[in-house]
């Protein structure tokens, strides 16, 4: 299972405290994470990546193990410690305001 | 016993206010979705209890809403006819789409509108300003949205999907973002014609289509904006609200990004009525629910200094169609006042007499229960209000 920390108005809209697992069937991946979010909690599909584009929202970064995953290839894999389930997944808004 | 609900949007949740037909005591519930941007929400008159409300993030995108008993519960409809939710009962999502139709059968070209530089750019989905629902079905629904473009729901807000002909009938390459962007932000259903629609768009103008949104034409003749280069043109006008009595469905009221217009004949051609009025810029406008000739406007200083005149809050009101206005001011802050209201930040009631509400970017909903004389702070420390509208309840 993949541990994933979702930002404070992901985790009102679904529902979940602030870390959620999901199953990742294969390879996990960006991608493969996102799509098992929107799986597991469909009503957050639009809301971390764009509906038809299936980009990330530019306001939302991904971040794991210390590192800004945000600008790697959706088919990347992530680092072994999310995998094995050691390190969450991290889904940030980008901070605006002072 | 008769009753109101007013629904306030603001920029940080949404609130609902209740009271009586006395419309003295109120009580309030919210914040509804806290943290979100609420552009609008809206009411069936079909189905009272039905709301929509349009949840909205520059961080996490549009999330529409929907509640079946009179906003005390809300879900997302998006699960597709015939699908399943989740194992847990959660919905699927859709409900949140908006996709620009593209298909050669029946949408055009995604093409590109003007920027503000100039430049032609692509049309890009932001947000959804406006919820129209349908005057005879409880289960149909329509959006404006920016980039600007009218959808329709069918099926109670589940699926979205664009009546294309409005962005794809020709002047769309000419229409450009006001300040808060390419917004379609009016929506209205002519109640004596099915197929009559009139929508607004900031920057393009107004525009109306008479078969039920398969065509579309504008409807800005009579509109002069100094603005643009040339300022007659079909489009490109910054039309920041329009409003109609639904008993005379015919006669329009347009507040512009200067002037407030008004038209006789749909739309065909407009005349100015700004009149006396200390400042003819604005963004809201509304009509009495009984008088048709009684209007209401709220004078913003100019399109730099978005505040009310003077420090002081004044709603005026017109008994002529336009023309002829008087400050209401009882109730109403007199000095050291610098608030806003935005194009969907006011609403009538259709009790005896008319009620009348607005809220101000300073976080107040105004209400006054006999057609503007006096008013009063409903609430006033409400985060910056973006829309209210009200359902008078039986």
């Amino acid at each position: 299972m993949i541990r994933v920390v979702l930002p404070q108005h992901l985790r009102t809209l679904a529902h979940v405290g602030m870390e959620v697992q999901v199953d990742v069937p294969g390879r996990v991946t960006l991608r493969s994470i996102v799509d098992a979010i929107e799986a597991e909690y469909p009503m957050l599909k639009g809301t971390i990546r764009d509906h038809v584009t299936l980009e990330r929202r530019p306001f939302l970064r991904f971040f794991a193990c210390g590192e800004d995953l945000s600008l790697e290839s959706p088919d990347s894999p992530v680092p072994e410690a999310v995998v094995s389930g050691a390190e969450p997944f991290l889904v940030i808004g980008a901070i605006a305001g002072g | 016993m008769s009753g109101v609900r007013v629904l306030v949007g603001t920029r940080k949740g949404a609130f609902i206010l209740t009271s009586d037909g006395k419309r003295e005591k109120w009580a309030v519930s919210g914040p509804h979705f806290a943290g979100w941007e609420i552009y609008h929400m809206k009411g069936s008159s079909v189905d009272p209890n039905r709301i929509y409300a349009s949840q909205t993030s520059g961080w996490f995108g549009q999330v529409m809403q929907r509640s079946d008993d009179g906003g005390k519960t809300w879900i997302q409809p998006g699960t597709p006819p015939g699908e399943q939710t989740t194992p847990q009962g959660m919905p699927k999502g859709e409900s949140n789409k908006f996709v620009y139709d593209v298909s050669p059968e029946t949408g055009k070209p995604l093409t590109t509108h003007q920027w503000y530089d100039g430049t032609q750019h692509p049309w890009e989905f932001k947000r959804v300003w406006h919820i129209e629902p349908s005057l005879t079905e409880a289960n149909t629904v329509y959006a404006g949205v920016e980039d600007a473009a009218l959808f329709r729901s069918k099926d109670g807000g589940k699926s979205w999907h664009e009546l294309s002909g409005l962005r794809g009938h020709g002047t769309g390459p000419a229409w450009q973002p006001g300040a808060g962007g390419m917004c379609l932000h009016t929506v209205i259903l002519d109640p004596s014609d099915p197929k009559r629609i009139y929508i607004a768009i900031s920057a393009a103008g107004a525009f109306r289509t008479d078969d039920g949104g398969a065509t579309w034409k504008p409807i800005n003749k009579g509109l002069r904006s100094l603005y643009i280069p040339n300022p007659t043109a079909e489009v490109g006008h910054c039309v920041h609200h329009v409003a109609m009595n639904p008993k005379r469905p015919n006669v329009l009221f347009m507040q512009k990004h200067w002037d407030v217009m008004r038209s006789d004949n749909a739309g065909d051609s407009w005349t100015e009525v700004s009149g006396n009025l200390p400042t003819d810029f604005g963004f809201v406008v509304d009509v009495h629910s009984h008088e048709p000739e009684t209007v209401y406007v709220v004078p913003i200083k100019s399109d730099s200094e978005h505040f009310v005149p003077d420090g002081k809050l004044r709603v005026y009101r017109s008994k002529t169609g336009g023309n002829e206005w008087e400050a209401l001011t009882k109730g109403l802050p007199q000095q050291n006042c610098y608030v806003n209201v935005l194009r969907d930040a006011m609403a009538v009631d259709s009790l005896d007499k008319c009620g009348i509400y607005f809220g101000t970017s300073g976080g107040q909903v105004y209400g006054s229960n006999d057609a503007g004389d006096s008013w009063n702070a409903i609430v006033h420390d409400l985060p910056g209000v973006l829309s209210v509208e009200v359902q008078s309840l039986q």
